[in-house]
This record gives C-alpha cells, structure tokens and sequence, in this order.
C-alpha cells in the first residue's frame, strides 16, 4: 500500500458503500449518505491524528 | 379489502435461511439469492476488495476458538464472517500472516471489519426475505 493516506481513503470508500446501501434505500439518498460517511471517516482521522500529534508514541 | 403484502404473506421459512445461509457463505450472495442484483454486486465487491487488500497487508487470519484469548476469539469470529473466502484464504497459506510487515495492523482491520459488515449484510438480507425491508 502506497500511504496511510490512501490505505485511509480506500478504507473509507468501501466501508461508507456499505453503510450508504444498508442504511438508505434510494439512490440519492445512499450518494448523500455515503458522501457525508466518507467525509466524516476522513475528517475525523486526520483531526484525531492532528490532536495525538504531540503524545510520545 | 387491502391487504399489506408483508404482514400478511406466509411466511417462508426456508427462503429466510437460504438468504441468510448464502449471504454468509459469499457476501452478497443472499441478496443475488432475493432478485437484489445490483445491491449483491456492489456489496460483493466492497467486501470482498476489503478482504482481499487485508489480505494483501498481510493480514493474520490463525483461527482461535478457545477462551484462553477472548479478544483473539472475536477477531477470529469477526474474520469468519465473510464466510468462504477467510477459509479459501487460509487454505491457499495466508494464514499466518506475516507480523513484522509495516501493514500487519491495516491488513487485520480491513479483514475484520471485512467481516462485520457481511454480518450485517447477512441481517439486511434476512430483513429483506422477511418482508421488513424492500
């Protein structure tokens, strides 16, 4: 795998399909969820990540 | 008089375990099983392609069924969720893993959450054979 970035990205896409065709039950509101899901993995990864910075490892 | 279709239909039973057997044994097969074609595909494919790259992160997927190691003991059942392909995995010699890869950890968590989300594949499709779902 290329990055954490990509490994991240990758995960996010497959696991916010899922979610959007378990959870929704048309077509736009699957693509909206899944969006929003997708967008919420990344975000909150890298907000996480940005705050757990400074700890010792 | 009108009848609501779900709560009124027999309920066959052995379409519920079929649906429910087959989404375990290859994810989105139940859904392919219940006429959902295009569900069962892209559930296929998302499942599988997390499974395979967990695989290709070189994954552990060693089978621990004692209570000597409870947390071992649900990463296992999390893995076996998806059903043949874990099994398919280990028969082909990817069972060990290897630990001292920089992606040992991304590859168990993309086989285990694999593996999660078929089980709630497998409780959509059983929803669905049941009339709850459409």
């Amino acid at each position: 795998m290329p990055s954490h970035l990509v490994t991240l990205i990758l995960f996010s896409a497959l696991v916010s399909t899922v979610f959007a065709l378990l959870l929704r039950d048309t077509t736009r509101e699957r693509v909206r969820f899944g969006a929003f899901a997708f967008a919420a993995f990344v975000v909150s990864t890298l907000v996480i990540g940005w705050l757990t910075n400074p700890f010792p490892q | 008089m009108l009848h609501d279709d779900a709560a009124t239909a027999p309920r066959d039973s052995s379409r519920t375990v079929a649906a429910g057997l087959l989404a375990w044994v290859w994810p989105g097969l139940g859904h392919l099983y219940l006429r959902r074609r295009g569900k069962a595909l892209i559930l296929m494919g998302a499942i599988l392609a997390l499974f395979v790259l967990g695989v290709a992160m070189d994954s552990r997927l060693q089978l621990h069924l004692g209570l000597e190691d409870p947390l071992a003991l649900l990463f296992s059942a999390a893995q076996m969720g998806i059903g043949a392909p874990y099994f398919l995995a280990r028969a082909l010699g990817f069972e060990a893993g290897v630990v001292t890869s920089v992606s040992y950890e991304y590859g168990n968590t993309f086989t285990a959450v694999g593996g999660l989300l078929n089980i709630l594949v497998i409780l959509d499709a059983l929803d669905i054979a049941r009339g709850y779902k459409r």
